[in-house]
Order: C-alpha cells, then sequence, then structure tokens
C-alpha cells in the first residue's frame, strides 16, 4: 500500500491501471462503435452455475414463505427508486417465475414492520392475489423483527402435510432486529422442524441471519446492486436439494378435472359468482374452478392437469452438461462441422478461426454456446439426442 | 393458458414460419394421399408465404423416422445459385436437400421396432431444432421477424418422445412462440392438440387432403398480427387428464408420488417407481 500511495495513485486510479476496458472498444468500417460481444462473458457464469447445481435430488412439493422486510431501513434510496420499490418489484418476477417451475408448489407473504410480523397472504396458488396483496401494502415504518416473523411462519408451516419442503425467504434490508425473546430458540426450533431459511440481506452481511442459514441449511446472500439483487432472488426458484427425511416417497392424492362444456352455466368457488363456459370441475365434489392448480375449496381435493406435473419432470431427467471443445484441439483435416447443430449458425468467426463451442457427450453434436446456454437453461432436450433414434 | 406477451421490438407483419415436415416413409407407405401430391402443394405454401412479404422467411426442418435435418433456409446465401430454368429456386433446392435426407435417413434404419406397429416420426427433435434456430433469430437485433412453428405431421404421437415434446412446449410457450398444427393422420394427435392449445397456435385437421393448399393459406399463412382479424377455427376441448402409469388409462382422481411425480390410479404403501 505504500508502494502505491508512493506512486501518487489514488485508490480509484490503481483500479484502472490493470482494467483497461476502454481498450476493448472496437470501430467497424463505417466509425460507429461495435457492440462488445459479451457471450463469453454470460456463458462462463452460466458453467459456474451449472457445475453447482449437481445431479442430486430435488424438493418439488415446496411452501415457500417470503418475508418482506418493510422497516424503516427499506425506505433508503441507495437501491433506485427506493429498496422497497425493487423488492416489490422482483418479488412479482419471483412469484412469477417461481410458479412457472413449481406448479405443484405454495406461496405465502409475511411483512415485518414497527416490530411486529403481520401474514399478508396465506398458503395459496394463485400468483395474481399474492402480486396484489403486496402492491397495496408498501409502507415502511418502524423495525424489523426477525424473531417474530420466524416465530409466525413456524406456526404456519407446521400445519401443512409431511411430504412438503418448508422454506422461508427473508428479504432482508435493517441491519437490526427488534425480537421479544431469545432469537437463537427460535432458530433451533425452526431447526428442529426442518424449516430450510435463507435471507437475501439488502444492507450488509449479518452475523444472525447467517448463522440462521447455517443452521437450517438455506442460502445466505447479500446484493450489490438490482441486477444482482434480482440474480439472487431467481437462484431461489428451482427446487432446492431434497431433506433426507423427506425423502421417502408419499402418495399424494390428486384430481385431474375436465373441461367444463361451453354454455354451462355454475357458480365458481373463487370468485363467488356466476360464470358461463370455460372453467374446470371437480371429480370429487363436481363445483366448479376457474383455473389450475388450485386446492377445491369444497373438498380440499388439489386438482392440476397433466402439463404442470411435466413441467417439473425436467428436474426429474435433467440432461447432461455439454463439453467445451477449444479451438485448439480442433485439427483442420478433422471433420469439424462449420455449423451449430441447433440453430445452424456458423461456428467459425471470420477469418474462419474456429471459435469456442461445445458437444453433447451422448450423440457427439457440436452446438454454439448461445444454444448450449438455451438448452440447458429452458428448453431442456439436447436436440441432437432426440433427432436420432 | 397462454401467458401475456411481454413487449418485443419486431416489424409487427414480418413472419419467421419455422415449418417441420414429417417424412415418416411408414405413414406415408400407408396413407392413401401420396407424398408428392403433398409436397406439390406445401410447396407452394411455402412460396405463397415468401410472395406475402419481402421480408419473410421460411426455414423447412424435415421430420424423419430416425433423423431430423434443417432442409431448407430462405435466409441461406446457398440457395441463390441452382435454379435450373423449370422450376422457382426454392423448389429445386428443397427437392435437392429432401432427396438426400430421405436417403440418409433410410440407411438408419433399424429393425428394431415391433412388428404390426407404425414407428413414430422424431417430432421432438424437429421441435427442438426449430425452438435453437427461433432463439437465434431473437438473438439478431431489435427489429426481429415474429417466428412461429407450423408442424405438418401425420405419423402418430410416440410415447416416449412425451417428456421432451411438453419440455419443447413449455419452453416454446415462456417464449411466446405460437405451434400451430396441421394434423394429416387418422386419429387426434393428442400431443399437438396439447401443444397448440398451451402456445396459442392452431390445430387443424383438413377435411379434404385435395384441397390441402386453400386450408394451408386460408388457416396458417397469416402473421400473428393480423390473426386477431379473422375467424380461424376454434380448439375444441383439450382432454388434459393423465394416465396412470399401472394401466395406462385416463383417470379423473389418482396418487402422484411426492419424489417422482408418477402417478397411479390405487393408493400403495410406496412407490413402485421411487424403490
Amino acid at each position: 500500500e505504500d508502494e502505491d500511495e508512493a506512486n501518487g495513485l489514488e485508490a480509484w486510479e490503481r483500479a484502472y491501471t490493470e482494467d483497461r476496458s476502454w481498450e476493448s472498444l472496437q470501430e467497424d468500417e463505417s466509425g460507429l462503435l461495435r457492440p462488445i460481444d459479451t457471450t463469453a462473458i454470460h456463458h462462463a457464469q452460466y458453467r459456474r452455475r451449472l457445475r453447482a447445481t449437481a445431479r442430486i435430488q430435488k424438493g418439488l412439493i415446496r411452501y415457500l414463505y417470503i418475508v418482506v422486510d418493510l422497516s424503516k431501513a427499506a425506505s433508503e434510496r441507495d437501491f433506485r427508486p427506493s429498496r422497497m420499490a425493487v423488492i416489490a418489484k422482483q418479488v412479482e418476477l419471483f412469484i412469477r417465475e417461481f410458479f412457472d417451475q413449481n406448479p405443484l408448489s405454495h406461496v405465502g407473504l409475511v411483512t415485518t414492520k414497527d416490530g411486529v410480523a403481520n401474514c399478508l397472504t396465506d398458503l395459496g396458488g394463485s400468483p395474481e392475489s399474492h402480486i396484489k396483496a403486496l402492491m397495496g401494502k408498501l409502507e415502511c415504518s418502524g423495525d424489523a423483527s426477525l424473531q417474530n416473523a420466524l416465530e409466525l411462519v413456524h406456526s404456519n408451516l407446521n400445519q401443512i402435510p409431511s411430504y412438503g419442503h418448508r422454506e422461508v425467504l427473508i428479504l432482508y434490508s435493517a441491519l437490526s432486529t427488534c425480537d421479544p425473546g431469545d432469537l437463537m430458540e427460535t432458530i433451533q426450533k425452526c431447526k428442529k422442524s426442518k424449516i430450510r431459511c435463507s435471507v437475501i440481506g439488502l444492507a450488509a452481511e449479518m452475523f444472525i441471519c447467517k448463522h440462521l442459514c447455517q443452521e437450517t441449511g438455506g442460502t445466505y446472500s447479500v446484493a450489490l446492486d438490482e441486477s444482482h439483487f434480482k440474480e439472487l432472488i431467481l437462484e431461489h426458484s428451482p427446487p432446492p436439494p431434497a431433506i433426507a427425511e423427506y425423502a421417502t416417497a408419499n402418495l399424494i392424492k390428486m384430481g385431474f378435472p375436465q373441461r367444463a362444456a361451453e354454455g354451462s352455466v355454475a357458480i365458481c368457488t373463487c370468485h363467488e359468482e356466476a360464470k358461463t363456459g370455460g372453467g374446470y370441475t371437480c371429480p370429487r365434489c363436481k363445483v366448479r374452478v376457474c383455473e389450475l392448480p388450485t386446492e377445491c375449496r369444497v373438498c380440499g381435493l388439489t386438482l392440476i392437469s397433466s402439463p404442470h406435473l411435466a413441467r417439473s419432470y425436467h428436474h426429474l431427467f435433467p440432461i447432461v452438461p455439454f463439453a467445451e471443445i477449444s479451438p485448439s484441439q480442433n485439427d483442420p483435416n478433422h471433420s469439424f462441422p462449420n455449423t451449430c447443430f441447433g440453430c445452424q449458425q456458423s461456428l467459425l468467426s471470420q477469418g474462419n478461426k474456429a471459435e469456442l463451442s461445445v458437444s453433447c457427450p451422448k450423440c457427439k453434436q457440436q452446438f454454439c454456446l448461445d444454444c448450449d446456454m438455451y438448452i440447458h437453461e429452458s428448453l431442456h432436450n439436447c436436440p441432437g439426442c432426440e433427432s436420432f433414434r | 393458458m397462454t401467458t401475456s406477451a411481454p413487449s418485443k421490438n419486431y416489424a409487427d407483419d414480418v413472419s419467421l414460419l419455422v415449418v417441420t415436415l414429417d417424412t415418416n416413409p411408414f405413414f406415408w407407405s400407408s396413407f392413401p394421399f401420396h407424398f408428392s401430391e403433398f409436397l406439390s402443394q406445401v410447396l407452394a405454401f411455402l412460396n405463397s408465404i415468401l410472395l406475402l412479404g419481402q421480408l419473410n422467411q421460411v426455414v423447412v426442418i424435415a421430420t424423419g423416422c430416425n433423423s431430423c435435418s434443417y432442409v431448407y433456409d430462405s435466409a441461406s446465401d446457398k440457395n441463390h445459385a441452382s435454379t435450373n430454368g423449370t422450376m422457382p429456386a426454392i423448389y429445386s433446392n428443397l427437392l435437392h436437400n429432401l432427396d438426400e435426407f430421405v436417403a440418409k435417413d433410410q440407411q438408419l434404419t433399424t429393425p428394431h421396432h415391433k412388428p404390426g406397429t407404425i414407428p413414430s416420426s422424431l417430432l421432438s427433435g424437429a421441435l427442438s431444432m426449430a425452438l435453437c434456430y427461433i432463439q437465434r433469430a431473437f438473438r439478431s437485433g431489435p427489429m426481429h421477424p415474429q417466428p412461429r412453428i407450423l408442424c405438418l405431421q401425420g405419423s402418430t404421437d410416440g410415447p416416449e418422445q412425451y417428456v421432451a415434446i411438453m419440455n419443447a412446449i413449455f419452453s416454446a410457450q415462456r417464449s411466446v412462440v405460437p405451434v400451430d398444427s396441421c394434423f394429416i393422420g387418422s386419429n387426434n394427435s393428442a400431443f399437438l392438440q396439447q401443444a397448440s392449445y398451451i402456445t396459442g397456435g392452431i390445430y387443424y385437421r383438413p377435411p379434404q387432403m385435395e384441397g390441402l393448399f386453400q386450408y394451408l393459406s386460408t388457416v396458417f399463412a397469416t402473421d400473428l398480427h393480423s390473426r386477431e382479424f379473422l375467424r380461424l377455427p376454434k380448439s375444441l376441448g383439450v382432454d388434459f387428464r393423465a394416465s396412470c402409469f399401472c394401466h395406462k388409462q385416463t383417470i379423473d382422481m389418482g396418487y402422484v408420488c411426492s419424489v417422482c411425480l408418477s402417478i397411479f390410479c390405487e393408493h400403495h404403501d410406496k412407490c413402485s417407481t421411487c424403490r
């Protein structure tokens, strides 16, 4: 440190002695700036994520409580426009993504402010109702209370069936907690009930949050900015590793309703008004429900359709990660395909040089980096394996 | 069941149409309508898509019995050279590539399927390739064409492809890519009905094969923006009930394993798939 001071460099200047990001800008023929190719960076990030999710059994039926901290600290403006606004927007995105990836699961919302915790919505299945409830209650005041939130969540999660995975995601902006009793005892209670607590902090790292996550087997991360926060919260949408005690299979009774005939009139149980056409009929008690997946309000039967189950199949039958092929490994005399098998994009950059590509270990077909990311993050099918018998 | 489309920057009357063409020889050999007549009507339809707009793009993927492959891409530069003067360049290019594909597909045939059953075509592979190509179109810039997929299918559904086809359907739904189906086989295809329902496309079985070009150009040729002004065939009730793993019968109520999601019609103490 003394050496740098002797050079007369300030701390912010030192950052630029190694990283000259302006040198990677290039101009094309007409003098306009060429867009920086970030594919390689995204691909490296994606491969790191892929290595982290090994092939382990996942908990597919999840009961997740999202605890939103609405204390005074949430009105801080270091996240624009305010921490609370950013949290609300990202929670909305997260809830939609969560139901997309986990159609058999339930979400509930809890807020904490003024030293108490309130249950905003119960563990239910419709994303719209949660989002509407959250958007209507965005006022912050007072202190956050970690213990009250955990006690509330603990008492609610004790009522759910034994095959469900119990999880809590706490979005914490405050740097303190205002508790009526011993927080460590509450943490031990949650650990005993096998509730997996994860925390995303927006301020700074706190020991108590780290301790909570370590004890219950969750993850603790602190967001640096808005895009990092979005990345961290979306990491919680794929199913987490299953806890060993829940790995014993239970058979859950579920109904597969048929669509009601067009033109039939019935009173639906969700809105309690008469509706024509559309809708589904519960196979056990024959009442009408408007959308799936849901729980029949009359008889309590879980109602789903087969595509909802099919949405989770890719967690059970994941595809293998593709192997990287560096350009130097390619012998020019070898039969190296010039185009990606999936999208037919050329695998050669300008000047006929081979770029980095990947290949499937099973079918040996070659793909470009963009197809690799798309296949593993969204499609979950290898086009090469599916195109050969 | 369609998700609301996120706002995208595209020219709303420019289409990218990716067609998966069923070339399964086992199906065509037992079908009363001849493949060459079917192909001539399809080629006229594809040419009409390119005539509707100068910027429209057509890509054709052949769905074979043992393999799938790209046979035509209207935006590729390998096309425009070969025309022998008797037919438009699109026809000669497509036919040439299709000939090569069918010959190669035949060579890959191994006598593994059970005699008496018709092997299905590899629809899951063709859909996966189509979706990869469409992702590439999305990456091409802010004014990309509006993509959709059209499945010209006659072979029956292969149950072993169920998971792969559902994965492709959900990915198409997320990217807001409608999957249209023109099914020419005898019984309805449950997979394609679900695909079109979930992604917001059209499922249609032409009543008469002789008028196939008319059905194709009235139902499937319009771009997505103009579809709201037309009265297109409505989807009939799609049966979303599941089948139990033990008897393969559709059931109203069943038992689902919490770990592996297998469906049973009667209660057991242990799930047989997990064990």
